[in-house]
């Protein structure tokens, strides 16, 4: 513990006069929080559509009305060509093409069966399976209105609601639970949270480190009685401080600014967050173990922040992911984070009911600990 | 290894075929040598010849590959930790806190070898006085000129009064004032009981300590008193003597007598030549060889300098590893 006040000081003299360092544990958080929070919108609308009429008639204007009132397709263009429908979608002014036949109205006015073609872009997988399910389930309320008209002209029905109405003969009720409006900020904050605690004090940590190995004053320090202890811990402490502070102003960025409530049990979150931001730390000691320069720290921070944004389940659901990179997701110390952030924060979790995930972080915490504390030595190779 | 000069007395420093590798590459190859107490030790060789090397192992932060080492009695390997608590150590690079004030970064190291605050106090007014930086102790260490920068690393690595303190080239890029004024300093030490070990470029620097020691390609291949090294037989072998030849133009004529048979070997120093030449080479020969008439060139027997010492030996040496 030989010096650890002495290293505790010094690093806060280098914080007080490198301000760029608060800038980067303060301000860069809540600009994250604030910039992905609102960019990450998983709900697709407005998908832009071009439309080829060839029958103009009342029954296929109606079909359009339909598909620009579920507000999933906006129409940018109606074309009268072969070619301009073709250039519409491959220049990328649409993502969608609705096609009409010349014959819509009379098939359906002769009790025949009348094809629309719906050509969609598959580029982006995303808006392309949006714009398909929405798609067939506008054909099909548009077809079922038609069906119930012609079951009441025949006072024929498969199913009536208690009031004696035509209804459906199955009628699903999904209620939303935790999130009931369906908000991605809900889903996608707590995450990023996670997220950004990693990036701060992995960047913070492993810096402090490798800028001293850099200057060459990490070497003048191995060559002082100096203690391994207090020079890990006097270079962690004031990391782990500023940290745990940032995370305080994210959650209330989330509360106060996304409207997203701490449902759970505020100490449980905070003692947790403390376990993680431990690993982070752990993690920037290793990265400062590896590197020897500032360059190679952030080469490595990326490598180690890669996998943690795109595998943890922060982006894309964990269950389905393939099996070998599922596997990999547990040791990734972020995943099991951001299970606890979420279920704590939405879903009021308790210890009882994250405990495989606190297990899995505390081991992983104690892993990354014992092998970057372990490789920091009082040495030069 | 040549070893003129019997060592006596209590040595500080020993060590005994240190190695070192990297890898496949050998920085330090069984190097042994020893440094009593009180006396100022030059450890010469050129650009990656492994004094840097040396340097670490024997403070403690680099793991030597092969033999011993020990500084004021206890093992490098061992008890590294015993080491650094009684030396000092000044890096190749300025390696204090440039964004702290030369009072800060004391107050850092007061810290670090842990002394009380009086004592702290007393030790950083002293150390100021004595490196001259009083007048400048508020000021950011990192603006300061390069000769200030060695003075604060000097008075940092004092502070807990060293027996040993090791300088790993402490004059490289600074002006020839600021040297000078160094080597005033590192004096008054040696005359305080301070055991110095020094790595250096300049040969006017190893003229000035006690000992010297002489690195080359990893090898330590000659140590002692600089007087020691000069009446070495294999610096000027017998048979032979070293004259120095007053001359114009002496570059043109230093070509002509690389030529003649019986001259061993010539070397421009300032405006002189320095040359080896075979005893009964006489001057007279000698001058006519010049090319220049005999009023212009004058010749007077000379000691080796320690250049010369270098210079023979590293080439006797490169031969004898080559056969």
């Amino acid at each position: 513990m030989n010096g650890l006040m002495a290293i505790l000081l010094k690093e806060f003299a280098h914080i007080r006069r490198e301000r760029t360092t608060l800038f980067f544990a303060f301000v860069v958080p809540v600009l994250q929080l604030t910039i992905f929070g609102y960019a990450i919108e998983t709900s697709i609308e407005n998908i832009h559509a071009v439309v080829y009429n060839l029958d103009g008639r009342q029954e296929s204007r109606k079909l359009i009305a339909a598909f620009a009132n579920s507000r999933k397709f906006q129409v940018v263009e109606y074309v009268y060509d072969e070619g301009a429908f073709d250039y519409a979608l491959a220049s990328g002014r649409a993502q969608v093409g609705i096609r009409i036949p010349p014959d819509f109205t009379e098939c359906l006015l002769r009790g025949r069966q009348a094809q629309v073609q719906v050509l969609i872009d598959g580029s982006d997988s995303q808006i392309a399976t949006t714009a398909m399910n929405s798609a067939a389930l506008i054909g099909l309320n548009q077809s079922m209105k038609r069906g119930f008209a012609f079951a009441e002209a025949q006072q024929a029905a498969a199913a009536r609601d208690p009031e004696g109405k035509l209804a459906l003969p199955i009628e699903v009720r999904p209620r939303l639970l935790y999130n009931p409006n369906l908000e991605s900020a809900h889903f996608f904050v707590p995450g990023l949270i996670g997220i950004i605690m990693q990036l701060v004090t992995l960047f913070l940590t492993s810096f402090a480190i490798v800028r001293e190995r850099e200057l060459g004053t990490l070497e003048q320090l191995f060559v002082t009685p100096v203690g391994r202890a207090g020079l890990l811990l006097g270079k962690l402490i004031p990391y782990a401080l500023i940290g745990f502070v940032a995370t305080l102003v994210v959650l209330l960025v989330m509360v106060f600014v996304f409207r997203v409530p701490i449902r759970g049990d505020l100490v449980l979150l905070l003692t947790l967050s403390l376990l993680f931001l431990f690993t982070a730390l752990g993690l920037g000691l290793l990265v400062s173990t590896l590197a020897k320069t500032q360059l190679q720290a952030i080469q490595f921070a990326f490598i180690i922040m890669l996998p943690s944004i795109l595998l943890s389940g922060f982006m894309f659901p964990r269950s389905a992911m393939p099996g070998p990179i599922y596997i990999v997701s547990f040791a990734i110390p972020v995943t099991y984070f951001i299970e606890i952030l979420r279920g704590v924060i939405l879903r009021s979790a308790d210890l009882a009911d994250l405990w495989s995930h606190i297990f899995g972080l505390a081991i992983c915490c104690v892993v990354i600990l014992t092998l970057s504390v372990s490789r920091f030595q009082k040495q030069l190779d | 290894m040549t070893r003129p000069d019997a060592d006596a007395g209590a040595a500080v420093i020993v060590a005994d075929r240190l190695t070192r590798r990297f890898g496949d590459f050998v920085a330090v190859n069984e190097v042994s040598f020893q440094v009593d107490k009180g006396t100022i030790y030059g450890f010469l060789g050129p650009n990656g010849s492994g004094k840097s090397t040396i340097i670490r192992m024997l403070c403690g932060v680099l793991r030597p590959s092969g033999g011993q080492g020990f500084v004021l009695g206890y093992d490098v390997e061992r008890d590294a930790e015993e080491i650094k608590r009684r030396i000092g150590y000044m890096s190749q690079k300025f390696s204090l806190y440039a964004d702290l004030s030369v009072d800060e970064n004391l107050e850092f190291y007061s810290r670090i070898y842990g002394l009380s605050r009086n004592r702290a106090r007393q030790r950083q007014d002293e150390l100021c006085e004595l490196v001259g930086i009083t007048p400048f102790r508020g000021r950011l260490a990192g603006n300061l000129s390069g000769g200030w920068k060695q003075r604060l690393a000097l008075a940092c690595a004092l502070l807990h009064e060293p027996e040993v303190l090791f300088l790993d080239e402490p004059t490289a890029g600074i002006d020839p004032v600021a040297r000078r004024e160094l080597w005033d300093l590192l004096f008054d030490l040696s005359g305080r009981g301070v055991t110095l070990f020094v790595t250096t470029h300049y040969m006017d620097e190893a003229e000035r300590c006690s000992h010297v020691g002489y690195i080359y390609l990893s090898r330590l291949i000659v140590d002692g008193r600089p007087a020691a090294l000069k009446e070495l037989d294999a610096v000027t072998p017998a048979g032979t003597r070293r004259v120095e030849l007053l001359t114009p133009q002496p570059a043109e004529v230093l070509h002509r007598l690389r030529q003649v048979a019986g001259v061993r070997d010539a070397t421009l120093f300032g405006d002189a030549l320095h040359v080896l030449a075979d005893k009964d080479l006489s001057n007279d020969e000698l001058r006519n060889q010049t090319g220049r008439t005999p009023g212009e060139v004058d010749i007077r027997a000379v000691a080796p300098t320690l250049e010369d010492v270098f210079v023979t030996l590293s080439r006797h040496e490169a031969k004898q590893r080559a056969s």
